[in-house]
């Protein structure tokens, strides 16, 4: 899922030091997943803005409101009936949800209480780790299940770099080398003959660097 | 034991520390108390295993918040004591009372609005 972290209290008040009326909207999806910006961290969210505020002798209201999703027009319309009471919304979604709600309600600012992160996956409970970068083409098939843009530092596509070390990046000494992984598996799955193909130069066009993306299904369509 | 403690402490009885969550702990502030400690099971004797400790990491988490938001940290502890030992839960009253009376009173006291 998106793995997002909340920003710190203090960037949060700044940006919301001209309201007094805030919607805050938490996502049931990611979000809460990786316990950042679910109904239980909009509540905490929401306690710390009425206490902070409350001690520097200001008032604040917030309206609590937790959405399936924040990036489907059926869920985002559901503020629809009570938006205008609110001066701000403050989204806890990821960046698309937070833009998404920005698009439909084009009068009334949008602010992330968020720093969207990456797609990633839970290790255990609380411990979250990246494993996408949605670059378009995938070759999970010839790297054994791992992928090397994502998890190499380097994003190399034939092997690790001579800073790879005991397993370990020389990036981060707690980083696994990620071509030490995918070496392992390749050993583990008995297609070390895939390590010997080269990997071609990566057409990137397919990724980020090719544009904002877009992808349609015609048979989808109503 | 019929002893005595402060009069100021309030007690909300919870199965087990392991009960109380973030939030429960946040609104108690909003609500205008003073401070907040929670008592619970001497560490390795949780009657449910593993909630005191559950609780210990959240009362860290909490103090976190309430240092960030400026209602500093002091406001909040965790005790641990056998159900045994009503001397201790008198003398964890005292010794929370006196620390939270150099505090002072809460600065958002009566002024949170809607709780």
């Amino acid at each position: 899922m998106i793995v997002a972290n909340r920003k710190p209290l203090e960037e949060i008040l700044g940006m919301l030091k001209p309201y007094k009326k805030v919607l805050l909207l938490g996502c049931n999806e990611c979000v809460t997943v990786c316990a950042v910006g679910g109904e239980r961290e909009v509540g905490v969210l929401a306690s710390e803005l009425r206490l902070a505020r409350a001690k520097d002798g200001k008032e604040i209201e917030v309206r609590e409101q937790t959405l399936e999703r924040q990036c489907d027009h059926e869920y985002i319309d559901q503020i629809r009936p009570f938006v205008g009471d609110y001066e701000v919304i403050l989204s806890m979604a990821c960046g698309a949800g937070i833009q998404y709600v920005a698009e439909k309600y084009r009068t009334k600012p949008v602010l992330p209480a968020v720093n969207t992160n990456f797609l990633g996956v839970t290790l255990e409970q609380g411990v979250w780790s990246e494993r996408c970068q949605g670059c378009g083409t995938c070759i999970l098939d010839q790297t054994g299940g791992i992928c090397p843009i994502a998890r190499c530092a380097k994003s190399l596509l034939n092997g690790p770099c001579g800073g790879s070390s005991n397993g370990k990046c020389e990036v981060d000494k707690e980083l696994d080398c990620g071509w030490q992984l995918i070496i392992d598996r390749l050993k583990e799955l008995g297609q070390m003959d895939r390590y010997e193909e080269i990997i071609p130069v990566k057409d990137w066009t397919t990724s980020r660097d090719g544009g904002p993306r877009k992808r349609i299904r015609e048979d989808l369509k109503l | 034991m019929r002893l005595n403690y402060p009069t100021n402490v309030k007690i909300v009885k919870v199965p087990c520390t392991g009960r109380v969550d973030i939030l429960l702990i946040l609104r108690a502030f909003e609500s205008g108390v003073d401070g907040v400690y929670l008592a619970g099971c001497l560490e390795g004797e949780c009657h449910f295993l593993r909630g005191n400790l559950r609780a210990k990491k959240r009362v860290q988490y909490v103090k976190g918040l309430l240092d960030e938001v400026g209602l500093g940290s002091g406001r909040l502890e965790m005790y641990n004591m056998s159900s045994a030992q009503g001397q201790r839960f008198a003398e964890v009253a005292r010794e929370m009372t006196e620390k939270i009376r150099a505090l002072g009173p809460s600065p958002v006291k009566n002024r949170v609005r809607g709780v």
